[in-house]
C-alpha cells in the first residue's frame, strides 16, 4: 500500500518517525494522525509527510485551529476505540490543550476505575537553538511529567524515533512523546525491521559507557552530552553519558548503577532549572547513592528566565562547555 | 465516510462591502458614503502612501530574511488595504491588539518598523512601548490577544470612556486575528465575554483565505461574519482589498463601540499572496490559479486606478511616494543590520519588576562563566 522502508537505513528523526507513523497505521486501521496542517502540507516539520497522500483524508486529518479542540476530540475518538496521534505543531502551543490533556487525557483510567483507557499520543517537536520567534523553543516536559496518568518520553536519535513512537502508539495509557526539533535533521542508521534489541519504550539507555562521571540527559542535549565526553576522552577522561528517554516514568536503574561505578554525576537539560527533571534525578540519586557519590549531583540547564529572544539562546541553552565545566566541577570535591 | 470539505456547502457569496472595484470605480453606497464623506483628495493621497510604504517595509522585511538578517518574516502582501483602512479610522485614544501580521497597522500608529524587524530578527520580543502609540505587543499564540483586547474594552466601559459624546474621550479597541484564529475557544470565549459585557471592541478579523496550509473551509461551514449573530452583536463582511469600504466598516464599528453600542466582528475578506510566513512554502497546497485570480484585486492598484480616474494625483505624486518608498527601504536594511545583538547576562532582565535572590545568582554564575573563556584568551 505505501512505499514502508525496509532493511537498514539511514534516516533522519523527521523521516524515522514519518516511516513509524506509517507502519503503525498500516499495522491498525484505528490509528489516526489529527493536527494543524498535517495533511497536505505534511506537518510544518514534514514528520506527516506524505501520510493523507497514502492514507486518506479519513485517517490523516487536517483539524481546525484549536489545540484544546484536538485534544478534546482526540479523547473521545480514544474512547470509541480508536488511536490517535496528535500533532501540536510547536512546544509553546500546547497550552490551549493543557486543560485537556492535564485534567482528562490523564485522569480518565483513574476516575473510571480502570474501565476506560485512553490510547493517544501527542507528538510535540520541543526545544531550542533553532533562531525562532517566541513560543517554538520552549521544553514544557516538566509540566507533563508532573502529572499522574502521563507517560513522557522524548527520543535523541533516528533509531529511538522510529521504534519509540511505534511503541507509545501501541501503548494503552496516553504519551506525551517530545520530539527535539533540533535533531530533527541529523541521520543516522535505522534498522526496520529488527524487533529484536529493541529497548522498552520506558527505559533509559547507556549511550555512551565510560568510567570517570556521569551525564545523563535527554532528547536535544543527549547529543550535546555525547559531544562533550567525545571532547573530556581527548583530556583523557571518560565520560559515561545516559540517555534517559523516559520522563514518566522515570526509569533511572542504568544512572544508580553508572554512579555506583563513577560515583560522579551531572544532569543536562535544556528546560528551566528549578523544579525541572533535573531535580528529581538529583534527588533520587541522593537517596539512592548516597555512599557512592564522590560529589554533590550537578545540573546544567536552561536559567530561570523566559526561553529569550534568538540572537541570545545560545548563552541560556547548554552546550558542551557548560557541561565540561559541570564534570569539572564534579572533580573538585 | 469522508470528510468533505465545505466546497459543496458554501452559499452564494454573501454581502460584501466594496465602495471601490477591482478596476477603481467608486461603488455608491447609501449606508456608507456618508461614513467617508469628509475624505479628502488629502486623505486618499495620505492612505495611498500608507498602502505604498506599508508594503514595501514588508517586502524588505522578506528581502532580508532571505539575506539571513531576519529569523523569520510574516509578510502581509496582499493585505495592505483591510490593515491601513482599518488602522485609519482609529482614532489617537483607541488601542489595537495585533497577531503578528499587522505591519502596517503598527505602521499607521507611529511604530517604528525597525523594531518589527527587531523582533523577527531575534534581538528582543517587542521593544515598542504600547503606552506611545497605543498599538500592544504582537501576539504570536493564536486569538489569544481577543480576550486582552475584551478585558481591555472592559476597563475602558468601566473607565466612562464611552458614551460621553466627546470624540476626543470615547475609545475604542480593536482585535485583529485571522481565520484560523476563529476557530480557537479564546476567540469564541472573547465574542462572548464582549457580548454580554457590552465592550467597547471591534474584532477584525482578516480572513486571508488560508491558515498556513488549511484552507477556510477546515475552520468554518458559514462565513465568519454571520457567527456574530449567534453571540449576540453585528457581523459586516467587507472587501480586504478595497481601503476605503475597510475604511468606511471600521469607522462605524468603532464608533458604534465608542457610544456605549458594543462589539462588532468586522470580517475583512481578504487574500494572504505571499507564504505564510518566510518558512512556509504555499506551493504544496494551494494553486497558482488562485493567486492569479486575487492578483487582479490588487489593492494598491485599484487606489491608484481611483486616483488616476478621478484626478487625485499625478505622475510627480506616484513617484514621490516611489522615492519615499526606496528612502525607506535603504534606511530599514542599515537600521536592520546595525541592531546590535542583545547581551547574553540580559536574559535576566525583567524577568521579575525585582531580580530574585535565584536569579541574581545565575546571572553571577553566567558571568563568571563567559568571563572564564576570556581569561582563557587572555592567558
Ligand atoms: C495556539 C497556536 N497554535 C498554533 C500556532 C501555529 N500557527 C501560527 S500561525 C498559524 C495559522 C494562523 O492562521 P490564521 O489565524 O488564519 O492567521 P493568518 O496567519 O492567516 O493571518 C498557526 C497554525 C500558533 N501560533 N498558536
Amino acid at each position: 500500500m505505501t512505499d514502508q522502508p525496509t532493511g537498514v537505513q539511514k534516516l533522519n528523526i523527521i523521516k524515522a518517525i514519518n516511516a513509524g507513523l506509517r507502519r503503525s497505521m498500516e499495522h491498525d486501521a484505528k490509528v489516526l494522525v489529527m493536527g494543524e496542517d498535517v495533511g497536505k502540507l505534511g506537518g510544518v516539520f514534514r514528520v506527516t509527510d506524505g501520510l493523507q497522500k497514502d492514507f486518506g483524508e479519513d485517517r490523516v486529518i487536517d483539524t481546525p485551529l484549536a489545540e484544546s479542540g484536538i485534544i478534546g476530540t482526540a479523547v473521545g475518538l480514544a474512547l470509541r476505540g480508536y488511536r490517535p496521534v496528535c500533532e501540536i505543531q510547536f512546544d509553546g502551543f500546547v497550552y490551549p490543550g493543557y486543560d485537556q490533556i492535564v485534567n482528562q487525557v490523564a485522569k480518565m483510567h483513574f476516575r473510571s476505575g480502570g474501565r476506560l483507557r485512553l490510547p493517544m499520543v501527542i507528538r510535540i517537536p520541543y526545544g531550542g537553538s533553532i533562531g525562532a520567534v517566541e513560543h517554538h523553543s520552549e521544553s514544557p516536559e516538566a509540566y507533563f511529567a508532573h502529572t499522574p496518568g502521563l507517560k513522557v518520553v522524548t527520543c535523541s536519535n533516528p533509531l529511538d524515533a522510529y521504534w519509540m513512537i511505534q511503541q507509545a502508539i501501541r501503548l494503552d495509557d496516553p504519551v506525551v512523546f517530545f520530539e527535539p526539533k533540533r535533531r530533527y535533521y541529523e541521520k543516522a542508521e535505522v534498522d526496520m525491521d529488527a524487533r529484536d534489541g529493541i529497548l522498552p519504550l520506558e527505559s533509559a539507555r547507556v549511550a555512551l559507557p565510560g568510567t570517570d562521571a556521569t551525564v545523563a540527559a535527554y532528547g536535544p542535549m543527549v547529543k550535546t552530552c555525547l559531544d562533550a565526553a567525545a571532547a573530556a576522552a581527548d583530556d583523557g577522561r571518560s565520560l559515561e553519558v545516559i540517555d534517559l528517554r523516559t520522563l514518566s516514568p522515570l526509569d533511572l536503574r542504568a544512572v544508580y548503577d553508572s554512579v555506583r561505578r563513577t560515583g560522579r554525576l551531572v544532569v543536562v537539560h535544556e528546560a528551566q532549572r528549578t523544579l525541572g527533571v533535573g531535580a528529581e534525578v538529583a534527588a533520587r540519586v541522593t537517596e539512592e547513592c548516597f555512599y557512592s557519590l564522590e560529589a554533590p549531583v550537578q545540573r546544567v540547564t536552561g536559567y530561570d528566565t523566559p526561553y529569550p529572544p534568538a540572537r541570545v539562546e545560545e548563552e541560556y541553552l547548554p552546550d558542551l562547555d557548560r557541561v565540561l565545566d559541570a564534570v569539572d566541577r564534579t572533580f573538585a570535591f | 465516510m469522508t470528510v468533505e470539505t465545505a466546497a459543496g456547502a458554501t452559499p452564494p457569496e454573501p454581502e460584501l462591502v466594496q465602495l471601490l472595484t477591482p478596476e477603481g470605480l467608486r461603488v455608491p453606497n447609501e449606508h456608507y458614503d456618508a461614513l467617508i464623506a469628509d475624505i479628502t483628495g488629502d486623505d486618499v493621497r495620505a492612505m495611498y502612501r500608507d498602502l505604498v510604504l506599508g508594503r514595501r517595509v514588508d517586502g524588505e522585511a522578506v528581502a532580508l530574511q532571505r539575506q539571513g538578517e531576519l529569523g523569520l518574516w510574516a509578510s502581509l502582501l496582499g493585505q495592505e488595504a483591510a490593515q491601513v483602512g482599518s488602522a485609519r479610522a482609529l482614532r489617537a485614544q483607541d488601542h489595537v491588539f495585533p497577531t503578528y501580521r499587522e505591519h502596517a497597522v503598527a505602521f499607521c500608529r507611529g511604530v517604528d518598523p525597525v523594531k518589527l524587524l527587531a523582533l523577527f530578527r531575534g534581538v528582543d520580543q517587542g521593544s515598542w512601548d504600547a503606552a506611545e502609540t497605543n498599538f500592544h505587543l504582537y501576539t504570536i499564540v493564536i486569538g489569544a490577544q481577543t480576550l486582552h483586547a475584551t478585558g481591555y474594552a472592559m476597563g475602558i466601559q468601566r473607565d466612562g470612556a464611552i458614551g460621553t459624546g466627546d470624540p476626543d474621550r470615547d475609545a475604542a479597541v480593536i482585535a485583529y486575528f485571522g481565520d484560523g484564529a476563529t476557530s480557537q475557544g479564546d476567540v469564541n470565549e472573547a465574542f462572548i465575554w464582549a457580548s454580554v459585557t457590552n465592550a467597547p471592541v471591534v474584532f477584525f478579523c482578516q480572513n486571508n483565505q488560508w491558515a498556513i496550509s488549511e484552507p477556510l473551509e477546515r475552520q468554518t461551514r458559514v462565513p465568519l461574519y454571520r457567527r456574530a449573530a449567534g453571540f449576540g452583536f453585528p457581523g459586516v463582511r467587507v472587501d480586504g482589498n478595497d481601503v476605503l469600504a475597510c475604511l468606511a466598516v471600521t469607522r462605524e464599528a468603532l464608533q458604534r463601540a465608542r457610544d456605549g453600542e458594543g462589539p462588532t466582528l468586522v470580517e475583512a475578506f481578504t487574500y494572504r499572496m505571499g507564504a505564510h510566513t518566510t518558512t512556509d512554502d504555499p506551493t504544496r497546497y494551494r494553486l497558482n490559479a488562485e493567486l492569479e485570480h486575487w492578483k487582479l484585486k490588487d489593492p494598491i492598484e485599484r487606489v491608484k486606478a481611483f486616483m488616476v480616474r478621478g484626478d487625485l494625483a499625478d505622475q510627480a505624486f506616484f513617484d514621490g511616494v516611489e522615492a519615499e518608498a526606496e528612502e525607506l527601504a535603504v534606511h530599514l536594511r542599515a537600521a536592520c543590520r546595525a541592531l546590535p545583538d542583545p547581551t547574553p547576562t540580559s536574559i535576566f532582565d525583567h524577568v521579575y519588576v525585582e531580580p530574585t535572590p535565584d536569579l541574581v545568582a545565575q546571572r553571577e554564575s553566567m558571568t563568571t562563566y563567559l568571563d572564564s573563556f576570556a581569561e582563557e584568551v587572555a592567558r
